[in-house]
């Protein structure tokens, strides 16, 4: 009897759970079947769902018309620059919080969380109108620049509690044996440490493909990563439903792939530690 | 704060010159957030106070609270503070109401869970434009949307969507990006609820609701907390998915706060007024914030 409940149990909980999440997933899978149509298929009542005629000419028009790979260049440089330069910042004073800690830690770390709590709008006026003055504005650096602080807290907490994990006996071990900091730096703590920094990029480097505000005020077309890219679509003349489906799905392609490897680390990092 | 950093006494005798490197190290990330928290904070105060507009450079005067006065009087402003309220509060409940069933419902014994949780995940990854402009067109649109089509199928009217519920499109849009974040929160959280504890509730013949009720939902008030601290201050600023569906239309029904600011600033030029607002939008910020970093706080010392 206890048998055949926890089969029915399993049957039903999978056949619900397939159900819920493969309705969460349709949009991206409808978006990405659409860009596979012509622009009438795409647009056609009743829709086709997989008798269509499948065509990539939508793939390369993006590219022809638009330049695509122009954009997406500026957002691999954006947030590659951003991620590279906010871990550079970052994992010294991780390390120092995390292994030569003073009262006053705990403070800081808070506060470092607390910046990242200020709304963008709050200091979009000065932003926009230092960058403006500096000649930023449209400029890749500048969005470097804005997306590395901006991002800069949760790097530091991040790693923080990666290395705050890391056997402190070991270290002890280390010094004991007369290791120089910069030996137990390279040859003790590195490899320990890797995995939580690789996890800290990749997410870092999600949340800086698809961060939306800054790099939509802040650019226009030279600077434009995908984000602003894509909101062109948004005006009336563009809207070409394969076209804006073939530049979406290549938009998020990378990054769902780097997502689905990082979504253990996901709750950790944008949660502050709080939810593990 | 021992307790917290069991090292601090051990390593008492760790030289001077490793707490000069460390307190080094950590100065270049300390002094850039400072700078970066300080300077646009102090700027947007000054402009605050200044008749400033864009479209007449150099004939900024100081007005005092003027702008502050204007911005909270403007009927604009109460229109989006209710928007953002209604908004952040919809998401919320839509998310978590959806994402605890949900949540529950992944934690049961499924047959290829994993492949469940990245179809689940993934709305997350997708930037805000695309899902925007992905369900605008390709969903909701009133003739050729997906949905107009469903509803047709039923013998319902379709709904357009930008034109009678413009807000509620919004909210559709911005719960489906968060749903994922709060159900894998929350089924973290239930992965790590004892076992034992919940067959030992079975035995004592607890039936499944009142195990709910009395060991589940307990366990997931805290996540529940984070969950929806987070969202909110990250659903306060929405602003992506307004700014490429609606422009904050038609009239100001899905304007924002954030949006309005945007507006005031970068399509009206008025920086004092701007300013203000954006220090309003940094008080609801912190109010909420206040309340989060006292959460992580606590678990610091956990």
């Amino acid at each position: 009897m206890a048998r055949m409940a926890t089969t029915r149990r399993v049957v039903i909980s999978t056949i619900g759970a397939w159900f819920f999440g493969f309705l969460i997933f349709f949009p991206i899978l409808w978006m990405v079947l659409t860009s596979f149509k012509t622009e009438l298929e795409a647009f056609a009542i009743p829709p086709s769902f997989l008798f269509f005629h499948w065509t990539t000419e939508n793939y390369v028009t993006v590219q022809e018309r638009s330049d695509y790979f122009h954009h997406a260049l500026n957002s691999v440089i954006i947030a590659g620059g951003s991620t590279l330069i906010a871990l550079l910042i970052a994992i010294p004073a991780a390390w120092s919080m995390a292994f030569s800690p003073t009262k006053r830690t705990k403070d800081i770390l808070l506060w470092m969380l607390s910046t990242k709590m200020m709304p963008p709008v709050g200091v979009l006026v000065p932003i926009y109108l230092i960058y403006k003055s500096f000649g930023l504005l449209d400029s890749r650096i500048g969005l470097v620049f804005i997306l590395c602080l901006g991002n800069l807290p949760i790097v530091i907490w991040m790693l923080f509690t990666y290395f705050k994990e890391i056997p402190r006996d070991i270290l002890e071990a280390a010094r004991m044996d007369g290791a120089t900091i910069g030996r137990e730096l390279v040859y003790v703590l590195t490899p320990m440490a890797i995995p939580g920094l690789a996890s800290t990029m990749l997410l870092n480097l999600i949340l800086a493909w698809n961060e939306a505000f800054w790099t939509l005020n802040l650019s226009t077309s030279n600077a434009a990563p995908l984000t602003t890219f894509i909101a062109s679509y948004s005006s009336p003349e563009g809207l070409f439903w394969a076209k804006l489906s073939a530049a979406s799905t290549l938009a998020i392609a990378p990054i769902l792939v780097l997502g689905w490897f990082s979504q253990k680390q996901l709750v950790r990092g944008l949660t502050f530690g709080a939810v593990k | 704060m021992a307790a917290f950093f069991p090292q601090a006494e051990k390593l008492g005798m760790a030289t001077r010159q490793t707490q000069i490197l460390a307190r080094s190290l950590l100065m270049p990330a300390v002094g850039l957030l400072f700078i970066w928290m300080i300077v646009p904070l102090a700027l947007t105060i000054y402009f605050s106070t200044l008749h400033y507009s864009l479209l007449d450079p150099g004939s900024e005067e100081f007005v005092g609270l003027e702008n502050f006065r204007y911005f909270l009087t403007d009927p604009a402003f109460l229109a989006s503070l209710q928007n953002t309220l209604v908004l952040v509060g919809s998401v919320l409940a839509l998310t978590i109401l959806l994402g605890i069933p949900l949540a529950l419902l992944m934690d049961q014994p499924v047959i290829g869970r994993n492949f469940v949780r990245l179809m689940v995940i993934a709305p997350f990854f997708v930037m805000p434009t695309v899902s925007a402009l992905v369900w605008k067109n390709l969903l909701m649109h009133p003739v050729s949307g997906l949905f107009a089509w469903l509803a047709k199928l039923v013998g319902l009217t379709p709904i357009d969507w930008f034109t009678d519920a413009p807000l509620l499109a919004v909210i559709l849009i911005v719960a489906w990006q968060w749903l994922p974040f709060a159900t894998l929160i929350l089924l973290t959280a239930l992965q790590s609820l004892d076992e034992e504890q919940k067959e030992a509730a079975e035995m004592d013949g607890a039936s499944a609701v009142s195990t709910f009720i009395y060991i589940t939902l307990p366990h997931l008030a805290r996540p529940i907390t984070v969950v929806i601290l987070i969202e909110t201050i990250f659903l306060l600023t929405v602003f992506a998915e307004i700014f490429v569906t609606t422009g904050g239309g038609p009239g100001l029904q899905t304007t924002n706060i954030a949006f309005l600011i945007y507006s005031q600033a970068l399509i009206q030029f008025d920086v004092g007024s701007a300013s203000a607002g954006g220090l309003v939008a940094v008080v609801i910020a912190n109010i909420v914030a206040f309340f989060l970093v006292r959460i992580v706080g606590r678990n610091l010392e956990a």
